[in-house]
Protein backbone atom coordinates (compact mmCIF):
# COMPACT_ATOMS: atom_id res chain seq x y z
CA UNK A 1 0.00 0.00 0.00
CA UNK A 2 1.12 3.28 -0.56
CA UNK A 3 -0.25 6.89 0.34
CA UNK A 4 0.02 9.58 -2.26
CA UNK A 5 0.37 12.88 -1.45
CA UNK A 6 -0.18 15.74 -3.93
CA UNK A 7 0.06 19.36 -3.58
CA UNK A 8 -1.69 21.21 -6.41
CA UNK A 9 -3.29 24.26 -7.45
CA UNK A 10 -6.51 25.16 -5.68
CA UNK A 11 -8.29 25.98 -8.80
CA UNK A 12 -7.52 22.12 -10.15
CA UNK A 13 -9.41 20.39 -7.13
CA UNK A 14 -12.73 19.84 -8.87
CA UNK A 15 -10.85 18.14 -12.29
CA UNK A 16 -8.36 16.26 -10.22
CA UNK A 17 -11.37 14.87 -7.76
CA UNK A 18 -12.92 13.48 -10.68
CA UNK A 19 -10.58 11.94 -12.62
CA UNK A 20 -9.55 9.78 -9.65
CA UNK A 21 -12.86 9.11 -9.14
CA UNK A 22 -13.44 8.23 -13.08
CA UNK A 23 -10.36 5.67 -12.56
CA UNK A 24 -12.14 3.98 -9.40
CA UNK A 25 -10.26 5.81 -6.53
CA UNK A 26 -12.92 5.91 -3.72
CA UNK A 27 -11.73 8.18 -1.12
CA UNK A 28 -9.60 11.01 -0.99
CA UNK A 29 -8.72 13.49 1.75
CA UNK A 30 -8.40 17.11 1.34
CA UNK A 31 -6.42 20.00 2.93
CA UNK A 32 -5.89 23.51 2.57
CA UNK A 33 -2.34 24.23 2.87
CA UNK A 34 0.57 27.27 2.48
CA UNK A 35 3.64 26.99 1.15
CA UNK A 36 6.31 27.82 -1.62
CA UNK A 37 8.80 25.84 -4.29
CA UNK A 38 11.56 26.97 -6.33
CA UNK A 39 9.32 30.07 -7.66
CA UNK A 40 9.04 31.07 -4.23
CA UNK A 41 6.42 33.38 -3.32
CA UNK A 42 4.74 36.56 -5.02
CA UNK A 43 4.64 39.88 -4.29
CA UNK A 44 2.16 42.45 -3.42
CA UNK A 45 2.52 46.21 -3.35
CA UNK A 46 0.19 48.79 -1.87
CA UNK A 47 1.02 52.20 -2.29
CA UNK A 48 4.62 51.64 -3.34
CA UNK A 49 5.06 49.39 -0.20
CA UNK A 50 6.13 46.31 -1.39
CA UNK A 51 5.59 43.32 0.24
CA UNK A 52 6.85 39.09 -0.25
CA UNK A 53 4.22 36.96 0.23
CA UNK A 54 6.20 33.91 1.15
CA UNK A 55 3.73 30.93 1.29
CA UNK A 56 0.97 30.63 -1.68
CA UNK A 57 -2.37 28.90 -0.97
CA UNK A 58 -2.39 25.47 -2.14
CA UNK A 59 -4.29 22.10 -1.55
CA UNK A 60 -3.21 18.58 -1.00
CA UNK A 61 -4.92 15.70 -1.71
CA UNK A 62 -3.85 12.15 0.06
CA UNK A 63 -5.08 8.85 -1.30
CA UNK A 64 -4.71 5.66 0.41
CA UNK A 65 -4.20 3.03 -2.25
CA UNK A 66 -3.12 -0.63 -3.19
CA UNK A 67 0.27 -0.91 -4.66
CA UNK A 68 -1.11 -1.96 -8.34
CA UNK A 69 -3.04 1.52 -9.16
CA UNK A 70 -0.15 3.54 -7.86
CA UNK A 71 1.09 4.57 -11.32
CA UNK A 72 -2.38 4.83 -12.75
CA UNK A 73 -3.07 7.33 -9.85
CA UNK A 74 0.02 8.89 -10.16
CA UNK A 75 -0.49 9.59 -13.66
CA UNK A 76 -3.78 11.00 -13.59
CA UNK A 77 -3.05 13.28 -11.04
CA UNK A 78 -0.11 14.42 -12.95
CA UNK A 79 -2.39 14.85 -16.06
CA UNK A 80 -5.38 16.04 -14.65
CA UNK A 81 -3.01 18.96 -12.54
CA UNK A 82 -0.59 20.85 -15.17
CA UNK A 83 -1.01 23.89 -16.52
CA UNK A 84 2.75 24.22 -17.37
CA UNK A 85 2.93 27.32 -15.62
CA UNK A 86 4.77 27.44 -12.74
CA UNK A 87 3.84 26.51 -8.99
CA UNK A 88 1.88 23.31 -10.73
CA UNK A 89 2.99 21.25 -7.22
CA UNK A 90 4.65 17.99 -6.51
CA UNK A 91 3.48 14.56 -5.75
CA UNK A 92 4.96 12.23 -2.99
CA UNK A 93 4.62 9.02 -2.39
CA UNK A 94 5.12 7.02 0.80
CA UNK A 95 4.98 3.52 1.97
CA UNK A 96 1.82 3.24 4.08
CA UNK A 97 2.26 0.20 6.74
CA UNK A 98 -1.42 -0.18 7.71
CA UNK A 99 -5.11 0.64 7.33
CA UNK A 100 -7.68 0.21 9.46
CA UNK A 101 -11.72 0.64 8.56
CA UNK A 102 -12.91 2.17 12.08
CA UNK A 103 -16.51 1.12 11.40
CA UNK A 104 -15.71 -2.56 10.46
CA UNK A 105 -12.27 -3.30 11.53
CA UNK A 106 -11.15 -4.26 8.26
CA UNK A 107 -7.59 -4.56 7.50
CA UNK A 108 -4.95 -3.43 4.95
CA UNK A 109 -6.19 -3.36 1.19
CA UNK A 110 -9.44 -4.17 2.56
CA UNK A 111 -9.83 -0.95 4.05
CA UNK A 112 -9.00 1.45 1.53
CA UNK B 1 15.31 56.24 14.98
CA UNK B 2 15.72 59.85 16.68
CA UNK B 3 18.08 60.93 14.22
CA UNK B 4 15.85 59.95 11.38
CA UNK B 5 12.85 61.85 13.11
CA UNK B 6 14.88 64.67 13.44
CA UNK B 7 16.01 64.63 10.01
CA UNK B 8 11.91 65.29 9.25
CA UNK B 9 11.67 67.61 10.96
CA UNK B 10 14.36 69.22 9.82
CA UNK B 11 12.79 68.87 6.10
CA UNK B 12 9.83 70.25 7.13
CA UNK B 13 11.16 73.20 8.31
CA UNK B 14 13.03 73.55 5.20
CA UNK B 15 10.23 72.97 2.83
CA UNK B 16 8.68 75.79 5.44
CA UNK B 17 10.79 78.18 5.29
CA UNK B 18 11.13 78.11 1.16
CA UNK B 19 7.85 79.64 0.75
CA UNK B 20 8.86 81.84 4.01
CA UNK B 21 11.94 83.81 2.21
CA UNK B 22 9.38 84.15 -0.95
CA UNK B 23 6.58 85.31 1.32
CA UNK B 24 9.10 88.32 2.86
CA UNK B 25 9.38 89.56 -0.87
CA UNK B 26 6.51 89.08 -1.30
CA UNK B 27 4.65 91.11 1.31
CA UNK B 28 5.53 94.04 0.04
CA UNK B 29 3.80 93.94 -3.19
CA UNK B 30 1.13 92.11 -1.43
CA UNK B 31 -1.06 95.19 -0.54
CA UNK B 32 -1.52 97.18 -3.53
CA UNK B 33 -1.94 94.22 -5.62
CA UNK B 34 -4.73 92.90 -3.20
CA UNK B 35 -6.64 96.17 -3.58
CA UNK B 36 -6.97 95.38 -7.59
CA UNK B 37 -9.26 92.69 -5.95
CA UNK B 38 -12.38 94.03 -6.65
CA UNK B 39 -14.94 94.17 -3.86
CA UNK B 40 -17.46 91.85 -5.14
CA UNK B 41 -15.01 89.36 -5.22
CA UNK B 42 -14.39 90.26 -1.62
CA UNK B 43 -17.72 89.76 -0.70
CA UNK B 44 -18.23 87.16 -2.58
CA UNK B 45 -16.77 84.86 -0.52
CA UNK B 46 -17.45 86.73 2.83
CA UNK B 47 -19.11 83.73 5.06
CA UNK B 48 -19.91 86.68 7.31
CA UNK B 49 -22.21 85.37 10.35
CA UNK B 50 -22.32 88.98 11.56
CA UNK B 51 -22.81 92.03 9.36
CA UNK B 52 -19.67 92.31 7.62
CA UNK B 53 -19.48 96.47 5.89
CA UNK B 54 -16.91 95.37 4.02
CA UNK B 55 -19.14 92.80 2.47
CA UNK B 56 -22.20 95.39 1.76
CA UNK B 57 -20.31 97.57 -1.49
CA UNK B 58 -20.81 94.33 -2.94
CA UNK B 59 -24.48 94.21 -3.95
CA UNK B 60 -24.76 98.63 -4.04
CA UNK B 61 -27.78 97.48 -5.93
CA UNK B 62 -30.07 95.61 -3.45
CA UNK B 63 -31.85 97.58 -0.72
CA UNK B 64 -30.60 98.33 2.65
CA UNK B 65 -32.00 97.31 5.61
CA UNK B 66 -34.53 94.63 4.05
CA UNK B 67 -34.52 92.00 7.18
CA UNK B 68 -33.19 88.90 5.53
CA UNK B 69 -36.24 86.04 4.31
CA UNK B 70 -35.94 82.39 5.25
CA UNK B 71 -34.53 80.50 1.89
CA UNK B 72 -36.45 76.94 2.15
CA UNK B 73 -34.38 76.35 -0.79
CA UNK B 74 -31.42 76.64 0.10
CA UNK B 75 -31.75 75.75 3.87
CA UNK B 76 -33.03 71.94 2.64
CA UNK B 77 -30.13 71.51 0.92
CA UNK B 78 -27.57 72.94 3.18
CA UNK B 79 -29.48 70.22 6.02
CA UNK B 80 -28.55 67.62 3.27
CA UNK B 81 -25.15 68.85 2.80
CA UNK B 82 -24.56 68.72 6.62
CA UNK B 83 -25.90 64.99 7.00
CA UNK B 84 -23.77 64.43 3.82
CA UNK B 85 -20.73 65.83 5.27
CA UNK B 86 -20.91 63.59 8.69
CA UNK B 87 -21.70 60.43 6.02
CA UNK B 88 -17.99 61.24 5.08
CA UNK B 89 -16.86 60.20 8.13
CA UNK B 90 -18.16 56.57 9.14
CA UNK B 91 -16.56 56.84 4.91
CA UNK B 92 -13.25 57.62 6.68
CA UNK B 93 -13.60 55.15 8.93
CA UNK B 94 -13.72 52.34 6.54
CA UNK B 95 -11.20 54.07 4.23
CA UNK B 96 -8.27 53.82 7.29
CA UNK B 97 -10.13 50.65 8.78
CA UNK B 98 -9.99 48.94 5.85
CA UNK B 99 -6.22 49.74 5.23
CA UNK B 100 -4.75 48.37 8.90
CA UNK B 101 -4.17 45.19 9.91
CA UNK B 102 -7.16 43.11 11.20
CA UNK B 103 -6.27 43.34 15.08
CA UNK B 104 -6.45 47.38 14.46
CA UNK B 105 -9.10 47.39 12.60
CA UNK B 106 -11.68 48.89 15.40
CA UNK B 107 -9.14 51.15 16.68
CA UNK B 108 -8.97 53.51 13.88
CA UNK B 109 -12.56 53.46 13.46
CA UNK B 110 -13.27 54.63 16.61
CA UNK B 111 -10.19 57.36 15.85
CA UNK B 112 -13.02 58.90 13.45
CA UNK B 113 -16.03 58.04 15.26
CA UNK B 114 -14.99 59.13 18.84
CA UNK B 115 -14.08 62.70 16.62
CA UNK B 116 -17.58 62.54 16.06
CA UNK B 117 -18.14 62.80 20.03
CA UNK B 118 -15.72 65.21 21.49
CA UNK B 119 -15.72 67.34 18.34
CA UNK B 120 -19.64 67.13 18.15
CA UNK B 121 -19.47 68.81 21.93
CA UNK B 122 -16.82 71.13 21.60
CA UNK B 123 -18.05 72.47 18.74
CA UNK B 124 -21.25 73.18 20.23
CA UNK B 125 -19.83 74.99 23.85
CA UNK B 126 -17.33 76.46 21.93
CA UNK B 127 -15.59 75.70 18.87
CA UNK B 128 -18.34 77.29 16.56
CA UNK B 129 -18.08 80.62 18.82
CA UNK B 130 -14.31 80.68 18.33
CA UNK B 131 -14.15 80.70 14.96
CA UNK B 132 -17.47 82.11 13.38
CA UNK B 133 -18.12 84.24 16.96
CA UNK B 134 -16.99 88.04 16.29
CA UNK B 135 -13.67 88.77 16.03
CA UNK B 136 -11.68 89.61 18.99
CA UNK B 137 -9.29 91.68 17.16
CA UNK B 138 -7.07 90.93 14.47
CA UNK B 139 -8.48 88.19 12.50
CA UNK B 140 -7.05 85.49 14.63
CA UNK B 141 -9.89 84.14 16.83
CA UNK B 142 -13.36 84.72 17.54
CA UNK B 143 -14.83 85.62 20.54
CA UNK B 144 -17.15 83.22 23.22
CA UNK B 145 -20.48 85.30 22.79
CA UNK B 146 -21.32 82.52 20.98
CA UNK B 147 -20.45 79.91 23.17
CA UNK B 148 -22.92 77.02 23.96
CA UNK B 149 -24.60 78.13 20.02
CA UNK B 150 -25.78 81.16 22.45
CA UNK B 151 -27.74 83.61 20.14
CA UNK B 152 -29.08 81.21 17.73
CA UNK B 153 -32.43 81.21 18.76
CA UNK B 154 -34.70 84.06 20.77
CA UNK B 155 -38.15 83.70 22.04
CA UNK B 156 -40.64 87.09 21.27
CA UNK B 157 -44.09 86.46 22.92
CA UNK B 158 -42.65 83.04 24.01
CA UNK B 159 -42.69 81.94 20.17
CA UNK B 160 -39.06 81.01 18.74
CA UNK B 161 -37.59 82.77 16.44
CA UNK B 162 -34.43 81.71 14.66
CA UNK B 163 -31.56 83.33 13.61
CA UNK B 164 -30.66 83.57 10.33
CA UNK B 165 -27.03 83.02 8.68
CA UNK B 166 -26.64 85.41 5.85
CA UNK B 167 -23.62 86.66 3.83
CA UNK B 168 -24.51 89.92 2.58
CA UNK B 169 -27.11 91.52 4.87
CA UNK B 170 -29.07 93.09 2.31
CA UNK B 171 -29.30 89.68 0.03
CA UNK B 172 -33.02 88.12 0.33
CA UNK B 173 -32.05 84.57 0.98
CA UNK B 174 -30.78 82.84 4.40
CA UNK B 175 -30.67 80.07 6.20
CA UNK B 176 -31.02 79.40 10.04
CA UNK B 177 -27.83 79.77 11.71
CA UNK B 178 -28.44 76.56 13.55
CA UNK B 179 -27.68 74.64 9.73
CA UNK B 180 -24.90 76.53 9.22
CA UNK B 181 -23.50 76.28 12.51
CA UNK B 182 -23.76 72.21 11.94
CA UNK B 183 -22.72 72.27 8.50
CA UNK B 184 -19.33 73.48 10.08
CA UNK B 185 -19.60 71.39 12.58
CA UNK B 186 -19.24 68.38 10.14
CA UNK B 187 -15.81 69.87 8.56
CA UNK B 188 -14.47 70.04 12.42
CA UNK B 189 -15.43 66.39 13.02
CA UNK B 190 -13.40 65.14 10.24
CA UNK B 191 -10.46 67.39 10.09
CA UNK B 192 -9.31 65.78 13.27
CA UNK B 193 -10.29 62.70 12.26
CA UNK B 194 -8.07 63.10 9.05
CA UNK B 195 -4.90 62.94 11.21
CA UNK B 196 -5.51 59.77 12.79
CA UNK B 197 -4.78 57.62 9.59
CA UNK B 198 -0.66 59.15 10.51
CA UNK B 199 -1.69 58.25 14.43
CA UNK B 200 -3.13 54.35 13.33
CA UNK B 201 -1.80 50.73 14.84
CA UNK B 202 0.06 52.44 17.64
CA UNK B 203 -1.18 55.55 19.08
CA UNK B 204 -2.54 55.59 23.16
CA UNK B 205 -6.48 56.25 23.08
CA UNK B 206 -6.94 58.35 25.72
CA UNK B 207 -4.14 60.53 24.43
CA UNK B 208 -5.28 60.69 21.08
CA UNK B 209 -8.88 62.29 22.71
CA UNK B 210 -7.23 64.85 24.32
CA UNK B 211 -5.29 65.00 21.15
CA UNK B 212 -9.33 65.99 19.43
CA UNK B 213 -9.83 68.02 22.05
CA UNK B 214 -6.75 70.41 22.35
CA UNK B 215 -6.31 70.20 18.76
CA UNK B 216 -9.43 71.28 17.49
CA UNK B 217 -9.72 73.95 19.90
CA UNK B 218 -6.21 75.12 19.44
CA UNK B 219 -5.53 74.48 15.68
CA UNK B 220 -8.65 74.01 13.61
CA UNK B 221 -11.25 76.91 15.28
CA UNK B 222 -8.21 79.36 14.57
CA UNK B 223 -7.84 78.30 11.32
CA UNK B 224 -11.43 78.65 9.94
CA UNK B 225 -11.46 81.86 11.95
CA UNK B 226 -8.62 82.63 9.26
CA UNK B 227 -9.55 81.62 6.69
CA UNK B 228 -13.51 81.48 6.57
CA UNK B 229 -14.69 84.77 8.73
CA UNK B 230 -14.78 87.48 7.15
CA UNK B 231 -13.12 89.17 10.07
CA UNK B 232 -10.05 86.83 9.32
CA UNK B 233 -6.99 88.09 8.40
CA UNK B 234 -6.26 85.48 5.66
CA UNK B 235 -9.88 86.01 4.54
CA UNK B 236 -9.19 89.70 4.25
CA UNK B 237 -6.11 89.24 2.13
CA UNK B 238 -8.23 87.60 -0.48
CA UNK B 239 -6.95 84.13 0.08
CA UNK B 240 -9.13 81.30 -1.80
CA UNK B 241 -10.39 78.09 0.07
CA UNK B 242 -13.54 76.94 -1.41
CA UNK B 243 -14.48 74.19 0.81
CA UNK B 244 -11.00 73.59 3.07
CA UNK B 245 -8.34 72.90 0.88
CA UNK B 246 -6.23 75.24 3.66
CA UNK B 247 -8.38 74.79 6.74
CA UNK B 248 -9.04 70.95 6.61
CA UNK B 249 -6.51 69.26 4.49
CA UNK B 250 -3.24 70.72 4.64
CA UNK B 251 -3.63 71.62 7.90
CA UNK B 252 -4.64 67.99 9.00
CA UNK B 253 -1.99 66.69 6.95
CA UNK B 254 1.04 68.95 8.19
CA UNK B 255 -0.17 68.33 11.38
CA UNK B 256 0.21 64.44 10.90
CA UNK B 257 4.03 65.18 10.02
CA UNK B 258 4.20 66.93 13.37
CA UNK B 259 2.52 64.35 15.45
CA UNK B 260 5.00 61.85 14.05
CA UNK B 261 8.35 63.40 15.29
CA UNK B 262 6.64 62.30 18.77
CA UNK B 263 5.07 59.22 17.88
CA UNK B 264 7.91 56.67 15.98
CA UNK B 265 7.06 54.31 13.53
CA UNK B 266 5.21 51.24 14.46
CA UNK B 267 7.19 48.52 15.70
CA UNK B 268 8.71 46.23 12.69
CA UNK B 269 8.04 49.33 10.03
CA UNK B 270 9.20 48.80 7.14
CA UNK B 271 10.52 44.98 7.47
CA UNK B 272 7.41 43.44 8.90
CA UNK B 273 4.45 43.04 6.44
CA UNK B 274 1.79 45.55 7.37
CA UNK B 275 -0.67 44.92 4.63
CA UNK B 276 -4.12 45.92 4.45
CA UNK B 277 -6.41 43.97 6.01
CA UNK B 278 -9.54 44.35 4.06
CA UNK B 279 -9.56 46.53 0.59
CA UNK B 280 -13.02 46.14 0.02
CA UNK B 281 -13.88 48.06 3.52
CA UNK B 282 -11.39 50.62 1.71
CA UNK B 283 -12.90 50.69 -1.32
CA UNK B 284 -16.23 51.52 0.26
CA UNK B 285 -14.74 53.88 2.30
CA UNK B 286 -13.50 55.74 -0.86
CA UNK B 287 -17.31 55.59 -2.23
CA UNK B 288 -18.70 56.88 0.74
CA UNK B 289 -16.10 59.87 0.88
CA UNK B 290 -16.89 60.76 -2.64
CA UNK B 291 -20.46 60.69 -2.13
CA UNK B 292 -20.13 63.13 1.23
CA UNK B 293 -17.78 65.51 -0.64
CA UNK B 294 -20.95 66.55 -2.74
CA UNK B 295 -22.02 68.03 0.39
CA UNK B 296 -18.41 69.03 1.82
CA UNK B 297 -18.04 71.40 -1.46
CA UNK B 298 -21.28 71.83 -3.47
CA UNK B 299 -22.24 72.70 0.40
CA UNK B 300 -19.69 75.22 0.49
CA UNK B 301 -21.70 77.35 -2.29
CA UNK B 302 -22.80 78.86 1.11
CA UNK B 303 -19.95 81.40 0.68
CA UNK B 304 -20.89 82.57 -2.69
CA UNK B 305 -22.39 86.63 -3.25
CA UNK B 306 -25.21 85.65 -1.36
CA UNK B 307 -27.45 82.82 0.47
CA UNK B 308 -29.26 82.20 -2.64
CA UNK B 309 -26.16 80.53 -4.16
CA UNK B 310 -26.35 77.99 -1.42
CA UNK B 311 -28.49 75.89 -3.88
CA UNK B 312 -27.81 77.36 -7.23
CA UNK B 313 -25.43 77.74 -9.72
CA UNK B 314 -22.11 77.67 -7.86
CA UNK B 315 -23.41 74.90 -6.02
CA UNK B 316 -24.08 73.21 -9.45
CA UNK B 317 -19.94 74.24 -10.86
CA UNK B 318 -18.49 72.80 -7.37
CA UNK B 319 -20.77 69.84 -7.64
CA UNK B 320 -19.38 69.30 -11.03
CA UNK B 321 -16.01 70.25 -10.22
CA UNK B 322 -16.25 67.34 -7.35
CA UNK B 323 -17.25 64.96 -10.18
CA UNK B 324 -14.80 65.69 -12.50
CA UNK B 325 -11.37 66.18 -10.51
CA UNK B 326 -11.51 62.74 -8.40
CA UNK B 327 -12.57 60.87 -11.82
CA UNK B 328 -9.32 62.34 -13.06
CA UNK B 329 -7.20 61.58 -10.20
CA UNK B 330 -7.94 57.91 -10.26
CA UNK B 331 -7.06 57.36 -13.36
CA UNK B 332 -3.72 59.10 -13.38
CA UNK B 333 -2.36 57.66 -10.14
CA UNK B 334 -3.59 54.10 -11.49
CA UNK B 335 -1.74 55.47 -14.60
CA UNK B 336 1.13 56.37 -12.62
CA UNK B 337 1.30 52.91 -10.58
CA UNK B 338 0.61 50.82 -13.80
CA UNK B 339 3.84 52.35 -15.67
CA UNK B 340 5.55 52.87 -12.11
CA UNK B 341 4.86 49.80 -10.20
CA UNK B 342 3.70 47.47 -12.89
CA UNK B 343 0.05 47.03 -11.83
CA UNK B 344 -2.88 49.04 -11.88
CA UNK B 345 -4.01 48.09 -7.91
CA UNK B 346 -7.82 49.09 -6.41
CA UNK B 347 -6.11 50.54 -3.27
CA UNK B 348 -4.21 52.71 -5.86
CA UNK B 349 -7.07 53.78 -7.86
CA UNK B 350 -9.28 54.71 -4.43
CA UNK B 351 -6.07 56.48 -3.37
CA UNK B 352 -6.21 58.86 -6.45
CA UNK B 353 -9.90 59.22 -6.23
CA UNK B 354 -9.35 60.79 -2.50
CA UNK B 355 -6.49 62.83 -3.99
CA UNK B 356 -8.98 64.03 -6.74
CA UNK B 357 -11.25 65.01 -4.07
CA UNK B 358 -8.19 67.06 -1.69
CA UNK B 359 -6.84 68.69 -3.98
CA UNK B 360 -10.02 70.06 -5.97
CA UNK B 361 -11.70 71.35 -2.34
CA UNK B 362 -10.23 74.79 -2.40
CA UNK B 363 -10.59 75.13 -6.16
CA UNK B 364 -14.14 73.43 -6.06
CA UNK B 365 -16.33 76.71 -7.13
CA UNK B 366 -12.96 78.88 -8.51
CA UNK B 367 -12.42 77.55 -11.26
CA UNK B 368 -13.93 75.68 -14.21
CA UNK B 369 -14.17 71.92 -15.45
CA UNK B 370 -11.27 72.02 -18.03
CA UNK B 371 -9.26 73.00 -14.88
CA UNK B 372 -10.89 70.19 -12.50
CA UNK B 373 -9.50 67.76 -15.24
CA UNK B 374 -5.91 69.32 -15.28
CA UNK B 375 -5.75 69.14 -11.43
CA UNK B 376 -7.58 65.88 -10.82
CA UNK B 377 -4.49 64.39 -13.02
CA UNK B 378 -1.92 66.29 -11.42
CA UNK B 379 -3.11 65.35 -8.28
CA UNK B 380 -2.89 61.83 -8.42
CA UNK B 381 0.69 61.73 -9.68
CA UNK B 382 1.56 64.59 -7.01
CA UNK B 383 -0.13 62.34 -4.25
CA UNK B 384 1.47 59.00 -5.28
CA UNK B 385 4.75 61.01 -5.17
CA UNK B 386 3.79 62.11 -1.87
CA UNK B 387 3.00 58.67 -0.46
CA UNK B 388 6.35 57.57 -2.02
CA UNK B 389 8.08 60.22 0.27
CA UNK B 390 7.52 57.96 2.83
CA UNK B 391 10.03 55.27 1.55
CA UNK B 392 12.57 57.49 1.12
CA UNK B 393 12.22 59.89 4.11
CA UNK B 394 12.03 56.30 6.75
CA UNK B 395 8.97 58.47 8.16
CA UNK B 396 5.67 56.36 9.34
CA UNK B 397 2.97 57.90 8.26
CA UNK B 398 0.68 54.73 9.03
CA UNK B 399 -2.01 55.02 6.33
CA UNK B 400 -0.68 58.49 3.90
CA UNK B 401 -2.44 61.32 6.18
CA UNK B 402 0.37 63.12 5.33
CA UNK B 403 1.24 61.97 1.70
CA UNK B 404 -2.53 62.23 0.56
CA UNK B 405 -3.86 65.13 2.51
CA UNK B 406 -0.80 67.32 3.36
CA UNK B 407 0.71 66.93 -0.10
CA UNK B 408 -3.10 67.11 -1.52
CA UNK B 409 -4.12 70.20 0.55
CA UNK B 410 -0.88 72.49 -0.04
CA UNK B 411 -0.92 71.36 -4.10
CA UNK B 412 -4.79 71.91 -4.07
CA UNK B 413 -4.64 75.38 -2.57
CA UNK B 414 -1.65 76.52 -5.15
CA UNK B 415 -3.22 75.25 -8.13
CA UNK B 416 -5.99 77.25 -6.54
CA UNK B 417 -4.44 80.28 -7.56
CA UNK B 418 -3.18 79.26 -10.52
CA UNK B 419 -6.31 77.89 -12.46
CA UNK B 420 -9.17 80.05 -10.82
CA UNK B 421 -11.69 81.76 -13.04
CA UNK B 422 -14.62 81.69 -11.47
CA UNK B 423 -15.66 84.89 -8.66
CA UNK B 424 -11.60 85.12 -8.81
CA UNK B 425 -8.86 84.94 -10.85
CA UNK B 426 -5.39 82.90 -10.64
CA UNK B 427 -2.31 82.96 -12.24
CA UNK B 428 -3.14 81.83 -15.35
CA UNK B 429 -5.48 84.77 -15.95
CA UNK B 430 -2.85 87.25 -14.97
CA UNK B 431 -3.40 87.34 -11.40
CA UNK B 432 -0.01 86.83 -9.94
CA UNK B 433 -1.09 88.66 -6.57
CA UNK B 434 -3.45 85.64 -5.88
CA UNK B 435 -0.75 83.32 -6.50
CA UNK B 436 1.39 84.43 -4.13
CA UNK B 437 -1.75 85.05 -1.79
CA UNK B 438 -2.27 81.68 -1.42
CA UNK B 439 1.56 80.96 -1.17
CA UNK B 440 1.15 83.24 2.52
CA UNK B 441 -2.21 81.19 3.12
CA UNK B 442 -0.20 77.75 2.59
CA UNK B 443 2.66 78.76 4.63
CA UNK B 444 0.94 80.54 7.74
CA UNK B 445 -1.79 77.71 8.14
CA UNK B 446 0.82 75.23 7.65
CA UNK B 447 3.51 76.77 9.97
CA UNK B 448 0.72 77.86 12.72
CA UNK B 449 -0.61 74.43 12.07
CA UNK B 450 2.85 72.68 12.10
CA UNK B 451 4.49 74.44 15.38
CA UNK B 452 1.24 74.13 17.38
CA UNK B 453 0.80 70.31 17.04
CA UNK B 454 4.21 69.75 17.53
CA UNK B 455 3.57 72.08 21.46
CA UNK B 456 0.54 69.60 22.44
CA UNK B 457 1.91 66.41 21.05
CA UNK B 458 5.47 66.95 22.91
CA UNK B 459 2.92 67.66 26.20
CA UNK B 460 1.06 64.76 25.69
CA UNK B 461 4.51 62.61 25.30
CA UNK B 462 5.48 64.49 28.39
CA UNK B 463 2.52 63.68 30.34
CA UNK B 464 0.57 60.48 29.59
CA UNK B 465 2.39 59.34 26.70
CA UNK B 466 1.27 59.42 23.03
CA UNK B 467 2.26 55.53 22.81
CA UNK B 468 0.94 52.38 23.36
CA UNK B 469 3.24 49.35 25.10
CA UNK B 470 5.16 47.36 22.80
CA UNK B 471 3.55 44.30 23.78
CA UNK B 472 0.11 46.14 23.58
CA UNK B 473 0.80 47.31 19.93
CA UNK B 474 1.90 43.36 18.93
CA UNK B 475 -1.03 42.51 20.13
CA UNK B 476 -3.16 44.80 18.74
CA UNK B 477 -4.90 47.71 19.73
CA UNK B 478 -8.54 46.38 19.46
CA UNK B 479 -7.81 44.21 22.51
CA UNK B 480 -5.60 46.09 23.96
CA UNK B 481 -7.10 49.68 24.09
CA UNK B 482 -10.95 48.42 23.82
CA UNK B 483 -10.96 45.05 25.12
CA UNK B 484 -12.95 43.89 21.64
CA UNK B 485 -12.24 42.18 18.17
CA UNK B 486 -13.67 43.31 14.65
CA UNK B 487 -14.01 39.40 13.42
CA UNK B 488 -14.80 36.65 15.85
Amino acid sequence: MKLIEAIIKPFKLDEVKDALTEIGVEGITVSEVKGFGRQKGHTELYRGAEYVVDFIPKVKIEIAVADEVVAKVVETIENTAKTGRIGDGKIFILPLDEAVRIRTGEKGAEAI
Amino acid sequence: MKFKLSFVALLATVALSLPVALLAEEVKTAAPAQAALSSAQTAALAPAVTAAPAAAPATPAAPKNVDPVLNTGDTAWMLVSAAMVLFMIPGLAFFYGGMVRGKNVLSTIMHSFVAMGIVGVQWAVIGYSLSFGPDIGGGLLGNLSKALLNGLITFKDGNPVYALFQNVPTAPGAIPEYVFAMFQCMFAMITVALISGALAERVKFSAYCVFVLLWTTLVYDPLAHWVWMSDGWLFKKGALDFAGGTVVHLSSGISALAFLIFLGKRHGFPHERMAPHSLPLTMLGVGMLWFGWFGFNAGSAIVGANCSDAAGGLAGLAFATTTIAPAAGGLSWMIAEWIHAGKPSALGFGSGVVAGLVVITPAAGFVQPGAAILMGLAAGVVCYGGVLLKAKLKYDDSLDAFGVHGVGGTFGALTTGIFATVGATGLLSGNVSQFLTQVIAVVAAGAYAFIVTLVIAFVLHKTIGLRVEKEDEIMGLDQTQHSESAYN
